[in-house]
């Protein structure tokens, strides 16, 4: 069974359709990437999975139970936890408190303060400053520390090489590997397509709202992916 | 009378203004609400209070082990049942519906009460006085109210700073989207925040009807005195509302020494002068 499967997934900005019935499914552990070129409806597609777009109950099935239907508070309890498109830290609060802002998800599991203060030491040093004191490659390691706060089972990471100085986003991604190991699920959205094959096993790509390829990524077609990313 | 006194006197009346605002400045701190009903709750706040001391034979200040709770459950149902519907729809939404609900709470008032002055008696205390070395005489009374305000804004601060649901009001504060998806219900916080502002309204309006007598319509001044304290001070700040009280207490206190007519215009003269020179308040949105 899938962790997170959906059918035929419709999502709806009032009356614009940004999504067209998307089916998606992510095993448990595996690391899958979805890609597409801007407007393709990828932040769409993660925040209907998150709760913050409304969808169909059976839209969206995460560890076999409808959750199409529920608020993102009740989701990240569940075990869906979000790191959004711009990072998205609360910017009244440290770099702690928004760490610890992950807990209200009241979920136990391998990830604490201390954890994520080993795996992004630097977040240690300035965990009293106010969230906009840091840089952006520093606010991208919090607001990923936030996620983990929420010891998900499935974290969905929006654009985290977004902003960011190659050099910072090869690091971030390097930590990706320490997260996966504990056993979590990780669904990234990339406009960034190399970073995003290079990190997962298997990868969609949307184009217009529309699913237009899904494969493995270990020996995938590069002409497939442009023809699909820019729908030649 | 000396300027110091008018100073200390002026003082004084600003923890009183500062009390009735704290419950104005958490509801727009945190949820962006504008409460033009906040001065009727006041007063709603002084009958209930009235009612207890009535039934019960209890004096004012116990009678708040009573009116305490019962204003804490009516914010959090007037929240969680009505006002959260009128979040989403920008600002105009929530500024109708409260200013209904003030003319809901008045006109029950009158129904109820009619339109007599009533008072909450707290017998020695209310006209007890210090004197000070210089011949200052500081009514205890007052002094009471102050320190109370004092009080408030300090245990607000520490639930703000310290504690696990106040992080999660400042989170939603600043970006309630995102709160929501860490696992907050912005719903039953924002709730629960209006719960515990009321609680300060009643502390407010218990202490307010000790002080000067008060009738079904009298909450409107209230609502004035409180916007301009929260105002001054700088919209969501809370030690920023106190000196918002303080600025808005001695200015009337030197608008009476020059003469007595000028006493509440003189208040609003210096909110007036503040708003030209800060528009946005002394302390805006400090992280004290």
């Amino acid at each position: 069974m899938s962790l997170l499967r959906t059918h035929n997934l419709s999502a709806f900005y009032g009356d614009f359709q940004a999504l067209f019935e998307i089916n998606v499914a992510v095993e448990d552990g595996e690391t899958v990437a979805i890609i597409g070129a801007n407007g393709a409806g990828k932040t769409t597609f993660l925040r209907t999975v998150a709760g913050a777009i409304a969808s169909a109950a059976e839209a969206v099935v995460f560890d076999g139970k409808a959750v199409g239907h529920l608020p993102p508070h009740e989701i990240v309890r569940l075990g869906i936890a979000m790191v959004p498109e711009g990072r998205r830290l609360f910017p009244s609060l440290t770099v702690e408190e928004n760490l610890l802002l992950g807990t209200h998800s009241e979920r136990k599991g391998p990830w604490t303060l201390k954890r994520v203060y080993e795996l992004f030491p630097r977040l240690y040093d300035l965990r009293h400053l106010p969230a906009p004191a840091l840089s952006g490659g520093q606010q991208q390691m919090a607001a990923i520390g936030r996620g983990l706060m929420a010891n998900p089972r499935l974290l969905l990471c929006d654009e985290l090489s977004l902003g960011l100085a190659p050099v910072v986003i090869r690091d971030i991604y390097q930590c990706l590997g320490a997260i996966t190991a504990e056993g979590t699920t990780v669904v990234l959205v990339e406009q960034d397509i190399n970073r995003a094959l290079d990190a997962s096993v298997r990868f969609y790509c949307f184009q217009e709202g529309r699913l237009a390829l899904a494969a493995p990524t270990a020996n995938f077609d590069r002409a497939a992916i442009t023809a699909a990313y820019f729908g030649l | 009378m000396g300027w110091l006194n008018i100073l200390i006197q002026g003082g004084l009346l600003g923890g009183f203004y500062a009390l009735f605002a704290i419950g104005l400045s958490m509801s727009f701190g945190i949820m962006r609400l504008v409460n033009i009903a906040h001065g009727d709750l006041i007063v709603l706040a002084a009958y209930v209070g009235l009612i207890v001391t009535q039934s019960t034979g209890l004096d004012p200040f116990a009678s708040l082990l009573i009116v305490v709770p019962v204003m804490f459950a009516l914010g959090y149902a007037l929240q969680r049942g009505l006002l959260n519907s009128t979040l989403s729809g920008g600002l105009l939404p929530p500024l109708l519906v409260t200013f209904g609900i003030s003319i809901i709470i008045q006109n029950g008032l009158l129904q109820g009460f009619g339109a007599y002055d009533h008072r909450l008696q707290e017998g020695a205390i209310e006209t007890a006085s210090l004197r000070l070395p210089g011949g200052i005489d500081i009514g205890i009374y007052p002094l009471l109210v102050f320190v109370v305000a004092v009080l408030a804004i300090a245990s607000l601060q520490l639930l703000f700073y310290r504690t696990r649901l106040g992080r999660a009001f400042r989170a939603v504060s600043d970006d309630p989207g995102t709160a929501e998806l860490m696992g907050i219900d912005d719903r039953k916080l924002y709730a629960l925040a209006l719960g515990i502002a009321m609680v300060f309204t009643a502390i407010a309006g218990v202490l307010f009807g000790i002080r000067t007598i008060f009738a079904p319509l009298a909450g409107p001044i209230r609502l004035i005195l409180a916007f301009e304290a929260v105002i001054i001070g700088g919209l969501g700040s809370l030690w920023g509302t106190l000196i918002g009280g303080v600025v808005l207490g001695v200015a009337q206190a030197i608008g009476a020494a020059l003469d007595p007519n000028w006493q509440i215009l003189a208040g609003h003269l210096a909110f007036l002068a503040i708003l030209i020179v800060r528009p946005s308040g002394l302390f805006p949105r400090t992280r004290d």
